[in-house]
């Protein structure tokens, strides 16, 4: 559950974000330079709102008035990056073993390097480096990444932009069923007004730091039409 | 004159002055060069130069400025007496010293481009995945800077090993005692012994060509292995 008001203040223009996210993807949509990755980079905590507040299940990992800003190793976020950002020196095994908590810290924990991979289809690259791998399939091994955090809410920056077409819907499907699985809410971030209306329960188009809801999930709906 | 009356020690010297010049360098120089490249703090530009400015100063001010730090009389001098009962002027430890400070901003120079160079996104992934900073130099940005830090090795050790001048005004030209292979090739010249000195010339430049030639096809070859080598699949 993420629940985020902030405002950013950019050279050309102020940023204006609020989110509210149960479950489900969020489609972040937009020209290049709305600030969408702003956003994103805000949330993750790799850049620091000018003031308001980002909760995530209740918890504040953000605000200015309380004076708290949670580190981004402490906020339990899996981010996907534009251009993977795998590390080219490890092994895609090592790459995913990366973020995985210590024994210690989650004691209960049934998730396994082999279990992710597994769920990726990327089993066999085990011991490929990044530089032998196609597009596609280091996308899938920056997810596995990402998962293997065990995050409470995934952020993806354009993870689909750099693949070819048939990849790329290959991997829309994969979203969509990692999403059913995972069961945790996703943001999704896109310049391709199509792609955010395939895999968005909930659109947000942005255009210079201004946002407007163009679809609003299911369950938002129904609750509408119950007060009505 | 047969090779008996040949005098070794001054390689020996050598080599002990670059090795413990080269490892001091290392260990400054990789610390400071990740701080300079990753942190932004007030007067950064003035330490920098600092860093940097025996690069450009003459070997003979660097001694001078050395022999007035760590002199009987010198700030760093004085206490070394006082609470170690020894001193640096006149000994190896005072070439070391001066190959040290020459050398350090090739290395430091050499290693901080490197860092810079390496994607900050990587490194944000890292912290995306709960890296603490430490973790994320150790794991991310110094094997990535490897080939920086293998150049800066090389340089720096070249460097030490062919200090002359700051080495002369600090340890002096004691045969036996911290005269380095470039001083008892000069004076060796200046004495008339050709034969000393080019026997020296001929060593120190073969021994310089196989450890840059063996570092630099060892970086090579660990980056290598770091980067998976192979083409994209």
């Amino acid at each position: 559950m993420l629940k985020a008001h902030f405002e950013k203040k950019l050279p050309s223009f102020d940023l204006e974000a609020d989110i509210s996210l149960s479950n489900g993807i969020l489609a972040l949509v937009g020209p290049s330079g709305a600030g969408k990755t702003t956003i994103l980079q805000c949330i993750a905590g790799l850049q620091t709102p000018s003031q308001g507040e980002i909760k995530i299940n209740d918890k504040a990992v953000f605000s200015s008035e309380q004076g708290i800003n949670v580190p981004i190793r402490n906020r339990r976020i899996g981010y996907v990056f534009q251009d993977y950002a795998l590390f080219p020196h490890m092994t895609v095994e090592k790459n995913v073993m990366y973020g995985m908590p210590k024994k210690d810290n989650s004691p209960n924990k049934v998730l396994t390097v082999s279990n992710v991979l597994e769920m990726l289809k990327i089993e066999h690259l085990r011991q490929r480096y990044p530089n032998q791998i196609s597009g596609g399939e280091k996308q899938r091994v920056s997810l596995a990444r990402a998962l293997m955090t065990e995050p409470e809410l995934l952020l993806l920056d354009e993870p689909l932009s750099a693949l070819d077409q048939d990849t790329r819907k290959t991997l829309q499907q994969e979203l969509l069923r990692l999403q059913a699985q995972w069961r945790i809410p996703f943001i999704l971030v896109t310049h391709d007004p199509q792609e955010a209306e395939m895999l968005g329960d909930q659109i947000i188009k942005l255009d210079r730091g201004k946002q407007e809801t163009i679809k609003m999930s299911d369950k938002f709906n129904e609750t509408l039409r119950k007060i009505k | 004159m047969s090779l008996m009356d040949f005098s070794f020690i001054p390689i020996i010297l050598s080599l002990k002055v670059a090795f413990a010049a080269v490892i001091i360098v290392t260990c400054t120089s990789i610390p400071l060069a990740g701080l300079m490249a990753k942190r932004e703090f007030l007067g950064k530009d003035v330490v920098e130069s600092i860093i940097t400015l025996p690069l450009v100063l003459p070997p003979s001010v660097i001694g001078f400025m050395l022999l007035f730090v760590f002199g009987k009389n010198g700030p760093v001098g004085k206490l070394l007496e006082q609470w170690f009962h020894t001193r640096i002027v006149f000994t190896l430890a005072g070439a070391v010293v001066a190959a040290a400070v020459v050398a350090l901003p090739l290395m430091y120079q050499s290693v901080k481009v490197a860092m810079e160079n390496v994607d900050p996104n990587l490194e944000k992934a890292a912290r995306t995945l709960g890296a603490k900073e430490l973790r994320i130099f150790f794991t991310i940005t110094l094997p990535l800077a490897w080939n920086g830090i293998v150049a800066g090795l090389v340089l720096a050790f070249a460097r030490s090993l062919g200090e002359f001048g700051a080495t002369l005004m600090i340890a002096g030209n004691i045969p036996g005692k911290t005269q380095t292979m470039p001083l008892a090739i000069y004076f060796a010249n200046e004495s008339g012994d050709t034969r000393q000195a080019s026997i020296l010339v001929i060593i120190m430049t073969v021994f310089s060509f196989m450890v840059i030639y063996g570092l630099n096809r060892w970086g090579k070859g660990s980056q290598k292995d770091r980067k998976g080598g192979g083409d994209h699949a």
